[in-house]
């Protein structure tokens, strides 16, 4: 066995085991942030997978965005001091559980080691996607996101709206319109401002840069767009920018941007190309840069939106 | 063992590590996180259907792999979702807990 075989396991180890830290862990808080570790491991298997776009988005929003999520979350319900202790399951219970989950574990890792032969893969028609209609793509997953599965990926970006209203409606009545409540309540402190200064502009070039490559390489709208949103929330952290109102007009204009510039590049296609998302032969890079522009403004949007939650009264004092 | 099976046996495992979470904590966030847990294994076991499906010169089959890249934002959306409605609860009802008699017990009385 070769020294990456070795890793490989031990890889394996490692993220079971961080992964039974998040359930057996005692308190809420380790808990939580054993889920970001995780999240950070997991892109390493997908680049043992030959995954790297995966990795990128798995790293940058499974990881960052939702480990952000869960420790606002984590640390607000944690300074909620009247939750009721709960009632444990019994041992029995705990037992059989295991058992079932066993099961179910067991089941699915004997249909692993039993995949059919040969694998079935649609890789053939994602080439033709990525090299068809004067695409000129030489990164298939952005052909895929963009052109083969181009409904998808537009539903996806809908999705995403729909859970900045979802998370928006759960706010009380009275608070309809005011800003999000923010990061932090304290008062910024140095080291905070000065990485949120020095980090920003690097981070937002670096996402602008991921955007662009997307096209050959690994990265896109999806990645850039998280480090975006990532840059955006450590400057609301450190208190340089305050989360805006809810009802600002640029923030919904920029929300819908990506959809429904997605959405009339489809339509467009259906007159001039013949059919729902056809692309134009000869304009079909250009045509999917521009989508991928206003996805990449979109997903910076709205994912530190989500992360901040609905809007709060207190918000305006 | 390919890195590959080795994957797929990774996600196996979490999803039976988080179906167990998901099922013994009462609290709802850690209900989240181990739902997560289960999500995160099905991509795996996603990708390394990905990574079988080589062919036409890629080293993985990019249809499933972009599926899991909107698999993965998705995900979080429905977790920001969800982080969401379990403050609002807590900020309601002042405890987060899903069992229904609480709300018929009056408050400050805790669970025997």
């Amino acid at each position: 066995m070769s020294l990456l075989t070795y890793l490989d396991i031990g890889l394996a180890l490692l993220i079971v085991g961080v992964a039974v830290s998040i359930v057996a862990a005692q308190d809420l808080f380790a808990s939580v942030v054993s889920y970001v570790a995780y999240g950070l491991l997991l892109a390493f298997v997908w680049i043992r997978l030959y995954a790297p776009d995966v990795a990128l988005t798995e790293a940058a929003v499974g990881g960052g965005v939702t480990g952000v999520l869960l420790i606002t979350a984590g640390k607000r319900l944690t300074a909620l001091k009247s939750v009721a202790p709960e009632a444990q399951p019994g041992l029995a219970f705990k037992l059989l559980i295991g058992v079932l989950a066993t099961l179910v574990a067991g089941a699915l890792g004997a249909v692993i080691m039993s995949l059919p032969e040969p694998p079935p893969s649609l890789a053939p028609k994602a080439a033709a996607a990525a090299a068809g209609a004067g695409a000129g793509l030489g990164n298939p997953i952005t052909a895929v996101l963009i052109s083969y599965r181009s409904f998808d990926t537009m539903l996806e970006k809908i999705v995403l709206i729909l859970a900045v209203l979802g998370v928006w409606s759960v706010g009380s009545d009275k608070a309809w319109g005011h800003t999000p409540a923010p990061f932090r309540r304290s008062k910024p402190y140095a080291p905070m401002v000065f990485l949120a200064q020095m980090l920003a502009p690097i981070g937002v070039l670096i996402g602008i840069h991921i955007f662009w490559v997307g096209a050959d390489a690994p990265g896109g709208a999806f990645q850039g767009g998280a480090l975006l949103a990532a840059m955006w929330m450590v400057t609301m952290m450190a208190r340089l920018v305050e989360p805006p109102r809810v009802d600002a007009r640029w923030l919904r204009l920029a929300l819908i941007a990506g959809p429904a510039v997605f959405f009339m590049a489809g339509l467009a296609g259906e007159l001039v190309a013949g059919a729902f998302f056809a692309y134009p032969p000869g304009f079909a890079k250009p045509i999917i840069l521009i989508i991928e522009a206003f996805m990449l403004v979109s997903i910076t949007a709205a994912l530190p939106m989500l992360v901040a939650g609905p809007p709060s009264e207190r918000s305006e004092q | 063992m390919t890195p590959s099976v080795l994957a797929g046996l990774v996600g196996a495992a979490l999803v039976g590590v988080g179906l167990y979470g998901l099922i013994i904590h009462p609290h709802p966030l850690r209900k989240l996180l181990a739902f997560n847990l289960i999500g995160s294994g099905v991509f795996l076991v996603f990708g390394i259907i990905a990574r079988r499906g080589a062919a036409a010169g890629f080293a993985f089959d990019p249809v499933p792999q972009a599926l899991v890249i909107t698999g993965i934002v998705v995900a979080f959306a429905a977790s920001a979702v969800a982080v969401a409605l379990i403050l609002r609860l807590a900020a309601e009802a002042g405890s987060v807990t899903l069992d229904p008699e609480a709300w018929a017990r009056p408050k400050g009385e805790d669970v025997k």
